[in-house]
């Protein structure tokens, strides 16, 4: 069971751009927001799929939105804030009539939930669907592993233009996911 | 899609990020949107033309520092509720410090006035000027403290949108300060705090749509 001392350890060393720790930040943090989520959801009677949809969404919101991580405060909470928020609004948007339970902060803590579940989305569709600059510079950097300066020549672009494309392109696909869970 | 795929993704050439800047965003985008606010004081009204004379100046003071407190608090505050689960060790009920001094201002300067004054004291000359000046002059601040705001990740939204209006209404009480001639305490305590609230207020309703993420 990791401890808040660990994440944010793991959070910080992800800012500093070690993708390693951040992958194991994030495979850490799905495991809890899959359990916090089903939890929540199965007592509105909604389904693991659905619960699988929000844990995407909020690792796309931690990663779009790590910048407003400050280091001198505790992660666990910020992570939390997020979580709820995400809730909140999945709820309103799906038109449920179900209230969300004032949780603590150490609930999202407490469980672990390996079960894998398929999310609703295919996100290579979803990238179809994207501008091409944006796409290329996803496919390339973020899918072939390929670097920023290689993309730049493959996109025909600049390489800070990969990194804003990147930036804006998993923007939209938050965009798409959260249209998709509408319908 | 499974989410192991998702995580391996987001996780691929991962970029090293300057975080913990959300503070200087939201004030350096406060300072501009103070910077246009004056812009168009200047163009649209021009600065009062007894700004020289030691009573224009005492109250030009006295109107700038409420407007001051009034931004220096909500300023603070806003930076706080753009940060998820960021605590700043300080009271939302802090920003009602401000215009509590005021209106005590108000009233004792009243008090110290016959009644005959109170009216002309209260409504002054130029109320209705006032009432429109500072939330039109308000709203380009406004725009431009949203969008730093939505940069961040506010989760409050009615909150957000009502110290984003407190911001820009203080920012923009400011601007008008240097055009308005009306030198009474009561007078600024009614128009100034009450446009002030409205802007706030405007805010707080447009929060949710301006800012959700």
């Amino acid at each position: 069971m990791a401890s808040e001392a660990e994440l944010k350890a793991l959070m910080a060393a992800s800012l500093d751009g070690d993708a390693a720790s951040y992958r194991t930040l994030l495979d850490r943090l799905s495991r809890r927001l899959r359990a916090y989520y089903k939890g929540k959801l199965a007592r509105i009677g909604r389904s693991a799929t659905e619960a699988e949809d929000l844990v995407q969404e909020v690792l796309l919101a931690v990663h779009l939105k790590r910048h407003t991580y400050d280091t001198r405060e505790l992660f666990t909470p910020w992570v939390h804030t997020i979580a709820r928020y995400k809730l909140i609004d999945y709820l309103r948007r799906t038109r449920s009539a179900a209230s969300v339970p004032i949780d603590e902060g150490a609930e999202i803590m407490a469980q672990d939930d390996n079960a894998d579940a398929e999310s609703s989305h295919d996100v290579r569709k979803l990238l179809e669907r994207l501008p091409e600059k944006m796409r290329c510079a996803i496919e390339r950097v973020k899918l072939e592993g390929r670097s920023v300066a290689e993309a730049a020549v493959l996109c025909g672009i600049s390489e800070s233009g990969v990194k804003i494309n990147i930036h804006r392109g998993l923007q939209s696909l938050a965009a798409f996911i959260a249209q998709v869970d509408q319908k | 899609m499974k989410t192991d795929d998702l995580v391996v993704m987001l996780s691929t050439n991962v970029e090293p990020i300057r975080h913990g800047r959300v503070g200087r965003t939201i004030s350096i985008a406060v300072v501009v949107g103070a910077v246009i606010a004056l812009a168009i004081m200047l163009v649209g009204l021009g600065v009062r033309a007894d700004v020289t004379t030691s009573r224009a100046a005492l109250f030009l003071s006295l109107k700038l520092a409420f407007a001051f407190a009034v931004v220096g608090v909500a300023l603070r505050y806003l930076i706080m509720l753009a940060r998820p689960g960021s605590e700043s060790g300080i009271s939302p009920l802090a920003v009602a410090v401000p215009f509590a001094a005021i209106a005590l201002l108000g009233l004792l300067s009243l008090a110290d006035a016959p009644s005959g004054h109170w009216n002309r004291m209260v409504v002054g000359g130029e109320w209705l000027e006032c009432l429109l000046s500072i939330p039109i002059i308000a709203i380009v601040p406004f725009a431009v403290t949203i969008f730093a705001v939505r940069r961040a990740a506010p989760t409050n939204l009615v909150r957000a949108g009502a110290f984003a209006g407190l911001v820009a209404g203080g920012v923009s009480a400011m601007a008008y300060a240097f055009h308005c001639t009306d030198d009474s305490l009561p007078f600024v305590a009614v128009w100034y705090g009450g446009t002030i609230v409205l802007c706030t207020l405007a805010g707080a309703s447009l929060g949710p749509r301006l800012l959700r993420w």
